[in-house]
């Protein structure tokens, strides 16, 4: 098995497959380690947590929808107003704003942990623009490469379609304006972008242009990209690039990373923007302790998948629970994502949790606090031999004109013993997942 | 239809490819002349530093012409952007910019290069180890070529990837006899005698074409044989003369695809022309030195209008 790790490593070194992590400069070519074992999900398991995911998608895609147009779920006082107004997601310039087809976001990654035998739970909603599919793709690509002889005898299904998905559910939210097949294209910040592999590797695998912001401007109210034949118009953008440097007419005047005028082009429903700019209002770490009264509130039924439980620091009895109790919780920041400014209690010295107390009180509404779970472990192969280790998952989710979700997902693993922290940017790794055919 | 970024990253991920190579046979015919050489290396190690266009930020950092410092600005040093190391991170970075457009073999060979190379000149080279780093840098490019040619569809990508190819090769064999010949003929009045001197190996060795020479001319080495191999033998792979031949093919393929003829067609087809009607006689009569120097401005010219043309700026 050690050997089958070592070819493993090979493979991904050679094909490039490498994720920047910021702050290491001489690291900036470094893989993401992966380990051998797979993680395997019942057909039966699968099926509930697709349900759940469903309805959770469904939910996050009406909230939207109601958010940018009449808030129905603020009039109702389910959401507190403040929430939305004071948030730096929430988009102005969307507000009665309806993207083609109404979809908001069109390609979700949910990230789910499992506490025991039955009990899955969300843990983040990413709304935005997740990351990581190449991984689930590639993943799958070495391990059959490296166990041929399993994928014959155990009927795992198929994750090698995602791109064709993504293409035919990208191709479906297109501009009613456009005439005849649609020119989808992908928008990188560019290849020094930490996950420029994974967009370049998605472009690749739909057959369609991958495109940088210096490529692109609006020409007759529509977004072009300049070809070595002039320049063609583009109907659907599916974008990796942030909300902020997406127009700098719009947003941040300094970004050069975007397409002036392009908003313009989108309120005029000339062009899709996958996700639409201004989903990180649903995902926000705010609004998730707030994602079970909002599956209610849009699909009349209780939330099949649960949240973890979430005290919210601005409310004055939550701080106080978890100034108390600040070694025993995990605390994040409500805008942060990747495992950065976050503070594992059990995991953190004396000293740090004072420090992050300190912070916490200064701007407390910048911060939730989660307990530490029993989360499910996996076993993977270290040099010890097999010992378990604590994983999350991420499916993928892609909204069109129907809800499509690929049967697997990521799998990341804490390499650290007993460490939860999964995000590969602070040492975490990945496995192939094996949904049964069962 | 190609993005104008991507035809740029293609054209100049080949060209750097090719000078990553070249850089590794000047070398090569370099220290071939030091070695076999009675009197001082020094001249000749110039002579190599002047076809590689460093010169002068070669002599901004060193005083002695030794194989020691001229293999490690050539080959290792990645503030000279010439140098074999800083010429394959610039291909590499510009294939990773149109991976995309690239077959996996194509990407996965400079990949390999670039890690291979990495690490073969992370440290100074001991004189031992020269010829074999060179092999390795030469084996390592025609591996790439290998895989670009048994796996690249004949579009529009592998047009643009051979412009970058020729232009490149074409600057490079115009400036190494440029250089070369004025360093090695005594006078004027030895072109067309038989020189018996090893010395001219050397100019054929820097584009590997000593062996290959005999086989097409005798086996002296006579000036304008030398220069009319290099200049027009149309099957010479490193000859001007083949060069255009394909520059003004693979541009004839875009401009049919595209249905569109610029001014770069016109600029490759006249010294094309040029090139099929000259004689190696006419052009020592009008002065090979100036013959040279005009090519090189047109190629240059050429490079540029390709780029204006096809949006690539």
């Amino acid at each position: 098995m050690t050997e089958k790790m070592q070819d493993a490593e090979r493979v991904f070194r050679k094909t490039g497959i490498t994720f920047a992590v910021y702050g290491e400069q001489e690291a900036s070519e470094r893989l993401i380690p992966f380990d051998i074992v797979p993680r395997i999900i019942s057909g039966n398991e699968w099926r509930r947590l697709t349900q759940g995911i469903e309805q959770r998608v469904q939910a996050l895609n009406a909230f939207l929808d109601d958010i940018y147009h009449r808030q129905e779920i603020l009039r109702a006082g389910r959401v507190p107003r403040e929430l939305i107004a004071r948030n730096e997601a929430f988009l102005p310039e969307m507000i009665g704003v309806r993207p083609p087809a109404g979809v908001y976001t069109h390609i979700i990654g949910v990230d789910i942990v499992r506490i025991s035998e039955d009990e899955f739970y969300v843990l983040e909603d990413n709304a935005r623009t997740p990351s990581g599919v190449s991984y689930m793709l590639e993943n799958r690509e070495t391990m059959m490469q490296l166990f041929p002889e399993l994928f014959q005898k155990i009927k795992v299904r198929p994750v090698e379609n995602y791109p064709q998905l993504l293409r035919q559910s990208l191709a479906a939210v297109r501009p009613q304006s456009t005439k005849g097949a649609p020119t989808i294209a992908v928008l990188t910040p560019g290849s020094f972008n930490s996950a420029y592999f994974e967009h370049a590797f998605l472009a690749d695998q739909m057959g369609v242009q991958l495109v940088e912001g210096q490529d692109l401007r609006v020409v007759d109210g529509h977004v072009a990209m300049r070809t070595t034949e002039g320049y063609k118009q583009i109907d659907v953008l599916y974008r990796r690039v942030d909300d902020s440097y997406l127009d700098p007419l719009t947003f941040r005047p300094d970004s050069a990373l975007g397409i002036p005028g392009i908003m313009d082009v989108y309120r005029a429903g000339n062009i899709t923007i996958a996700n639409a700019p201004g989903t990180g209002i649903a995902d926000d770490k705010a609004i998730y302790s707030y994602m079970p009264e909002i599956i209610e509130f849009y699909t009349g039924r209780k939330a099949i998948l649960g949240n973890i439980p979430t005290w919210r620091c601005s409310e004055p009895d939550s701080l106080k629970y978890v100034l108390e109790h600040i070694d025993e919780l995990v605390i994040k920041e409500v805008h942060g994502s990747g495992g950065y400014g976050m503070l594992v209690g059990p995991a953190a010295t004396k000293k740090e949790c004072e420090t992050f107390a300190k912070k916490l009180q200064a701007k407390p509404s910048n911060y939730i606090a989660q307990p530490t779970l029993a989360l499910s472990t996996c076993p993977i192969l270290t040099e010890k031999g097999l010992a378990p280790r604590h994983v999350d998952l991420r499916p993928y989710v892609l909204v069109s004109d129907r809800i499509q979700i690929v049967p697997g997902g990521l799998t990341r693993v804490a390499l650290k013993e007993g460490s939860l922290v999964v995000n590969s940017s602070q040492g975490g790794g990945t496995k192939d997942t094996w949904v049964l055919d069962d | 239809m190609l993005l104008g970024r991507t035809a740029n990253g293609l054209y100049w991920m080949n060209r750097y490819i090719e000078r990553a190579e070249n850089m590794a046979r000047l070398v090569d015919a370099g220290l071939r002349m030091a070695l076999t050489r009675t009197q001082s290396a020094s001249e000749e190690w110039n002579s190599v530093l002047l076809s590689a266009g460093s010169d002068v930020t070669f002599s901004q950092k060193y005083s002695d012409y030794t194989a020691a410092n001229v293999a490690d600005f050539l080959l290792r040093d990645t503030s000279n952007p010439s140098s074999t190391m800083a010429s394959i991170e610039t291909a590499r970075n510009n294939a990773r910019m149109v991976r995309t457009a690239l077959t996996r073999e194509t990407w996965e060979s400079i990949n390999e290069a670039w890690m291979s190379l990495k690490r073969m000149l992370a440290k100074p080279i001991d004189e031992r180890d020269l010829p074999s780093v060179l092999d390795a840098i030469k084996r390592e490019t025609a591996l790439i070529r290998g895989s670009f040619y048994g796996t690249m569809l004949r579009n529009e990508i592998f047009d643009f990837s051979q412009l970058g190819t020729y232009v490149e090769r074409a600057d490079n064999t115009a400036r190494i006899l440029d250089v070369k010949y004025y360093v090695l003929l005594p006078s004027i009045s030895w072109v067309g005698s038989t020189l018996d001197n090893y010395q001219w190996e050397s100019i054929l060795r820097s584009v590997s074409a000593h062996r290959s020479y005999r086989w097409v001319y005798d086996a002296d080495y006579k000036p304008t044989n030398i220069a009319d191999y290099l200049i027009l033998n149309v099957r010479m792979p490193r000859s001007l003369m083949f060069c255009y031949r394909f520059l003004s093919e693979h541009l004839k393929f875009l401009g049919d695809d595209y249905g569109e003829r610029h001014a770069c067609h016109a600029t490759a087809e006249k010294t094309q022309t040029m090139l099929r009607a000259g004689s190696i006689k006419g052009i020592f009569d009008a002065g090979l030195h100036e013959f040279l120097a005009n090519f090189i401005r047109d190629n240059t010219k050429l490079g540029e209008e390709i780029a204006q043309d096809y949006r690539f700026n």
